[in-house]
């Protein structure tokens, strides 16, 4: 076996496709988040009101309203009954992100995302162990606290504390001293737990990761029988689990991504030299043979510390 | 089959001590974060809901924070509260009269934004508002309670003659004057605050309170005779009648009688 891991993560893939396509997902993914987050900034910085609102609800072009599901699956906890315009809000980014991926919000849009990101790459930086790593149901428990603290206190719980919600919120109506959430997340990434919050802890993500469980959109190993197993993938995947079923499927097994963890960034597509990944739907399910078996099955103390 | 049974075990032991912490730091979390919530139901008696606003209580489970009656208030009276600086849940829409009262839109463009009912669409006619209770604070320190002619806040109020209204007084300082006294009433006070607003002096001696605050329920124990003359009670116990006539012992009133023996300084 070639001593693949020993190389830098993505060095590969950079030399085969060039640093802008080794990069290409990851890039795209920040101008989404930049793109979404500059939609509503235009109104409070530039007066041009397209968007008005926040992350948790919003209204586009005076038409297009759009409510946080999450948000409001607590306020019916708590004991209101929303108005039409917010439910109907809700129904669109539920199936919005139903058929698309749930968690391709926590990807794509999330402005914390780029906050945890930055604390991983720190992280990685300074060499630094992966510390505590809850159980991968953990963010499902918190998920369940919130709702039951919504209908015992009667108000929308999460939103006390949401880091999502005080980073958006903050950089669009004000921030006072929300940043401290912020900077926690920063922190508990850097230093209690790699990829602690996004990776096992927010109930947003847990909410979202629920919602598109059956999502149409999904990465597919399809290539797999090329993999070099030089690790990177699993080494810049933020819900790492999810790529063994599907690249070490047997033949006969679907080479897709089927966990509602995926957050679709497209992070495993750009890092992968022999090009194993691909976006891909979930009926894409055609025959894909199974990479060849491998003479030594010695972990390599690289790939176990990325695993 | 032994060790099947071993492994099922093991696993059925695992999940219980699983799934029993992850109850307790649940439990915990939640503790935490019911209190945080409860907390943020304390709202700052200067905070002044937007008009429409459902009771405090209802309001955090409906208020999304997401900021539309914000954005669609024309005179930026509205605010979104931010974290350790301004007292109301974060995130939530409030004002300061102080600062930028409610200007009292005819088309209430703040609760037609609402997208969730946290701002109630029942609310067609902004004098119907119900955001707070003007309450003349300081009568210690306000001009027209002096003597004076300020009548700044009767002149502002969107609702003038029936909100605030300004009852003349004997002024027992100099003898021979007249008070005006700023007389809020709060069935008709909106609570916008342009009272409060307009106040000339360094801090408003007239300010906006929260109902919960300014107002108290009517004793219903008592009866306010010149509201309801009926007697009181009058099916269970007979009360002696005080009024005048025959039979009574109203001394003074014609058609009392007169005892035969007068006690020494009765009638004076």
């Amino acid at each position: 076996m070639s001593r693949k891991t020993d190389l830098p993560i993505g060095h590969e893939a950079i030399q085969a496709k060039g640093w802008l396509g080794a990069h290409k997902y990851l890039l795209l993914r920040r101008a989404s988040q930049a793109f979404f987050l500059a939609l509503f900034l235009l109104g409070p910085w530039f007066g041009i009101w397209w968007v008005k609102g926040n992350l948790s609800g919003s209204m586009t072009f005076d038409i297009l309203p759009l409510t946080d599901p999450f948000i409001l699956l607590q306020s019916l906890l708590a004991g209101h009954w929303p108005e039409l315009t917010a439910i109907t809000g809700a129904l669109i980014v539920g199936v919005a992100y139903a058929l698309i991926g749930g968690r391709v919000y926590c990807s794509w849009v999330c402005p914390i995302n780029p906050v945890t990101d930055g604390a991983h790459w720190l992280h990685d930086k300074l060499g630094m162990s992966k510390g505590w790593q809850p159980k991968r149901a953990t963010r499902f428990w918190v998920m369940g606290m919130v709702l039951v603290v919504s209908a015992l206190t009667g108000t929308i719980a999460w939103e006390v504390v949401n880091p999502i919600s005080m980073l958006h919120r903050g950089l669009i109506f004000g921030v006072g001293f929300a940043w401290t959430f912020v900077l926690a997340v920063f922190l508990f990434d850097l230093l209690v737990s790699r990829r602690g919050w996004c990776g096992h802890l927010c109930p947003v993500g847990a909410f979202y990761g629920l919602l598109g469980q059956k999502s149409l959109l999904r990465i597919s190993a399809v290539n797999r029988s090329a993999c070099d197993d030089c690790m990177d993938c699993f080494a810049v995947c933020p819900e790492m689990h999810v790529i063994t079923p599907a690249l070490r499927g047997k033949d006969g097994e679907t080479p897709l991504i089927l966990s509602p963890d995926c957050t679709n960034c497209g992070r495993c597509i750009d890092i992968c030299a022999p090009q194993v990944f691909t976006f891909t739907h979930r009926f894409a399910d055609g025959p894909a043979p199974a990479r060849p078996e491998r003479t030594t099955s010695k972990p390599l103390p690289e790939a176990s510390r990325a695993a | 089959m032994s060790a099947k049974r071993t492994s099922t075990n093991v696993d059925r032991r695992r999940f219980l001590q699983d799934a029993a912490r992850a109850t307790a730091g649940c439990a915990i979390a939640g503790f935490g974060l019911a209190k945080l919530a409860t907390d943020a139901r304390a709202l700052p008696s200067q905070a002044i809901r937007p008009p429409g606003a459902i009771e405090e209580d209802d309001f955090l489970a409906a208020c999304i924070r997401c900021g539309l009656c914000v954005r669609d208030c024309p005179y930026d009276t509205l605010v979104l509260a931010e974290l350790g600086e301004d007292g109301a849940a974060t995130g939530t829409p409030f004002f300061t009269a102080r600062d930028i009262p409610c200007e009292m839109c005819d088309d209430i463009p703040c609760v037609a934004a609402c997208p969730t009912g946290a701002l109630d669409k029942g609310l067609t006619n902004i004098d119907d508002a119900d955001m707070g209770v003007a309450v003349l604070i300081d009568e210690e320190h306000c001009l027209n309670a002096l003597g004076l002619r300020c009548d700044v806040c009767y002149r502002v109020c969107p609702v003038i003659d029936k909100a605030i209204t300004l009852e003349v007084e004997h002024n027992a300082r100099s003898g021979h004057h007249a008070k005006f006294m700023p007389t809020v009433h709060a069935d008709a006070c909106t609570g916008c605050g342009k009272c409060e607003q307009a106040c000339v002096l360094p801090e408003s001696a007239i300010k906006v309170l929260p109902q919960r605050i300014a107002r108290v329920d009517a004793a219903d124990h008592y009866k306010l005779g010149w509201e309801n003359p009926d007697p009181l009670l009058d099916d269970l116990i007979d009360l002696p009648d005080r009024l005048p006539g025959p039979g009574t012992d109203n001394l003074a009133a014609p058609g009392g009688f007169q005892p035969e023996y007068q006690l020494p300084g009765a009638g004076q």
